[in-house]
């Protein structure tokens, strides 16, 4: 059992809160991706996971054991470092060995493990060389490579791919999730590219200026964002937010009116671009349309929705020309409702069509 | 005219740019080379040309009749023997002790940050601003008084004084150049504070120790106030030869000469290999 507790952590440099109370619990053997734009505090986390920085305040169980005081080496993990930190006076094959080493494996035994690690990321041509004769991406790999190579049982990751080309990325991608599995590996793994941590992840964990924003499926953190930096942060184009009014219980754009939720006045209305289709007879909502972008599987419109910049997408048979005026039509239950006041989803009006 | 201008020029051929690049370096790498080492030259001429040879002009360049004659004689001068011993055992302690005090020191220096960190800093260079004449008749009652006058070994200390400040900024400097990830890495995977140390960083910084421990080496060779003050007999090879070589003949100068250069270079060359490590100290 390695499941981790962050209990309300924080952390301050100086004056600045670099983390705000976070919480995040991970179950033993669960996929979890921090996903956050730069500078958020994702890899100020992970190194107080990891033991490299204290914690100012709040403290991290692992495995039912209370580690915030231990040092990095008690804790039992592994780690691959945002800028590899692979050792420049060791050959590959001594960086990937560098885990086992340390705990006295025996020889036979390292060579197995750094072959099957070598493997999985593609290095084996590299062993003999030292990390200065290799490419950034091949650093990162072999960077993974170590980590994977000592089997931890918790396994901590800072934008592990970032520097390969899309197609490894990809294939790395997939390669490392079978493994995890397979292994019952608990990882947290740190990154800004949204597809990563959607395609890897059990659960995606959104992070925003040291706060924890939503921690869901990535299938919820997509269609129900809980904040409105969420929404906006996630998906591709990000989610339209319509500054709309609520007036007794109605919210009117153009000839069409929603039932407002209860809690707000001032509402940003999310809606997700390939949540509005083209109705065909103009009805519905009103959307003025600026530039067409053809993008093979999809038109993009972008354009504006009662004078409020939107991005809709169409499908790649649609006509439609700039300049014109199309009318959307909407299903209700997959909007979201944000309190422009707070920045915080509105739960859902019950009946929502009026 | 216009057209003229219109036309592209020819340029000059792409070889030559790299060519006269080359030229330079070379003629760069020579002026160094000559400045180092015929110095050197000549006074190994001296050293191995014989009595006569020192006074031949104009100077050959090319030895004739060369012969360890004199410089045979000149070690075994009474007490030259002895002084070159004494110079190694003063020179080996400055060594260890700048090495084994002033990296601990420039680790702490790079990779904490602790009140009066910039004061320390000041304070380790402002000894060497300290003149050592003022403290000389001081520090000779106090080295009778320990029993450390008049030996070799109470000559390093002196020269560990002089050479530790260098040794604590350099290592300093060598240390904040490896990326602390290196360490945590290490941390991460097993080690403890002090195995990552041994393992990762040291490795990595001994390029850097060397060069420390050469110039700790060089400072302890050339050093002469402090070992003819605190020394009678136990002279170390400089202190003696400043005084006996004074009232020597002229190729007894340049075979002591010759002596004082030979340990610094063989020195140097034993921790090249350091100096030069393959792997560099490449970050990331
Ligand atoms: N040692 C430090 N001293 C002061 N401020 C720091 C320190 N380390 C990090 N910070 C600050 O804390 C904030 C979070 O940094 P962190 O490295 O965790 O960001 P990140 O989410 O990993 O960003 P990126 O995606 O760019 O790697 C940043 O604003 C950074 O400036
Ligand atoms: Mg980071």
């Amino acid at each position: 059992m390695a499941d981790i507790v962050i209990d309300r952590v924080s952390k301050h440099f100086g004056d600045f809160h670099a983390l705000q109370e976070v919480s995040l619990n991970v179950g033993d053997g669960e996929f979890v991706a921090l996903l956050g734009p730069s500078g958020c505090g994702k890899t100020t986390l992970l190194r107080i996971i990891a033991g490299l920085e204290t914690q100012s305040s709040g403290r991290i169980v692992i495995g039912g054991r209370d580690v915030s005081a231990l040092s990095p080496r008690e804790r039992g993990l592994a780690m691959v470092f945002q800028n590899y930190a692979v050792f420049p006076h060791m050959t590959v094959f001594e960086n990937v060995a560098f885990g086992l080493r340390m705990k006295k494996v025996p020889d036979a035994e390292v060579k197995r493990q750094v072959e099957r690690a070598a493997a999985l990321l593609h290095i084996e041509p590299y062993l003999d060389r030292y990390p200065a004769k290799l490419s950034g991406g091949q650093r990162q790999r072999v960077a993974v490579a170590r980590a994977l190579a000592v089997q931890p049982a918790v396994l901590l990751m800072d934008e592990p791919l970032s520097n390969l080309d899309a197609l490894l990325r990809l294939e790395m991608r997939t390669e490392l999730k079978a493994v995890l599995r397979e292994a019952g590996t608990t990882t947290i793994y740190v990154t800004h590219d949204q597809t990563e941590a959607m395609g890897l992840a059990d659960r995606i964990a959104v992070m925003y200026g040291g706060k924890i924003d939503q921690i869901d499926t990535p299938l919820s953190v997509y269609a129900a964002p809980t904040t409105r930096f969420v929404g906006g942060f996630i998906g591709n184009p990000p989610m339209n937010f319509i500054k709309v009014k609520a007036e007794s219980g109605t919210v009117r754009i153009g000839p069409v009116s929603f039932v407002a939720p209860a809690g707000g006045l001032d509402l940003d209305l999310g809606l997700r671009g390939e949540d509005a289709h083209l109705s065909g007879d103009g009805s519905g909502l009103p959307f003025d349309v600026r530039v067409v972008e053809p993008m093979g599987s999809h038109l993009l419109l972008t354009g504006s929705i009662e004078g409020q910049a939107a991005r809709i997408v169409a499908p790649p048979t649609a006509t439609v020309r700039a300049g014109e005026r199309v009318g959307l039509t909407v299903d209700p239950s997959r909007l979201t409702w944000i309190d422009t006041s707070t920045g915080r989803a509105l739960a859902r009006p019950q009946d929502s069509t009026r | 005219m216009t057209s003229v201008t219109a036309t592209p020029i020819v340029k000059p051929s792409g070889i030559s740019v790299p060519g006269a690049r080359r030229l330079l370096l070379w003629t760069g790498i020579i002026a160094v080379l000559a400045w180092v080492l015929l110095p050197i030259y000549f006074v190994a001429l001296g050293a191995f040309g014989g009595r006569l040879g020192v006074f031949r002009w104009p100077k050959s360049i090319w030895p004739s009749d060369l012969s360890a004659a004199s410089m045979l004689q000149f070690l075994n001068i009474e007490g030259v023997f002895g002084a070159l011993m004494n110079s190694f055992i003063a020179a080996g302690f400055t060594v260890l002790f700048s090495v084994l005090l002033g990296a601990p020191a420039g680790y702490a220096l790079a990779r904490y940050s602790f009140k009066g960190q910039t004061a320390f800093r000041l304070l380790v260079l402002l000894t060497r601003a300290f003149p050592l004449a003022i403290l000389a008749l001081p520090l000779t009652v106090s080295f009778i008084r320990l029993g450390l006058y008049d030996t070799a070994f109470g000559v390093s200390l002196i020269h560990t004084v002089l050479a530790l400040p260098f040794a604590v900024l350099v290592t300093q400097s060598l240390f904040m150049g490896i990326p602390r990830e290196y360490e945590e890495a290490a941390w991460v995977f097993g080690c403890t504070r002090f195995q990552a140390f041994l393992r990762v960083v040291m490795p990595l910084a001994l390029p850097g120790l060397a060069a420390t421990a050469i110039f700790a080496f060089v400072i302890s060779w050339n050093e002469v106030f402090a070992a003819s003050i605190l020394t009678v007999r136990e002279r170390t090879l400089t202190a003696y030869l400043l005084k006996v070589l004074s009232e020597s003949p002229l190729h007894y100068r340049f075979a002591g000469g010759f002596i004082l250069i030979i340990p610094s270079v063989l020195f140097i060359f034993a921790v090249r290999r350091y100096l030069f490590a393959v792997w560099g100290i490449a970050s990331k």
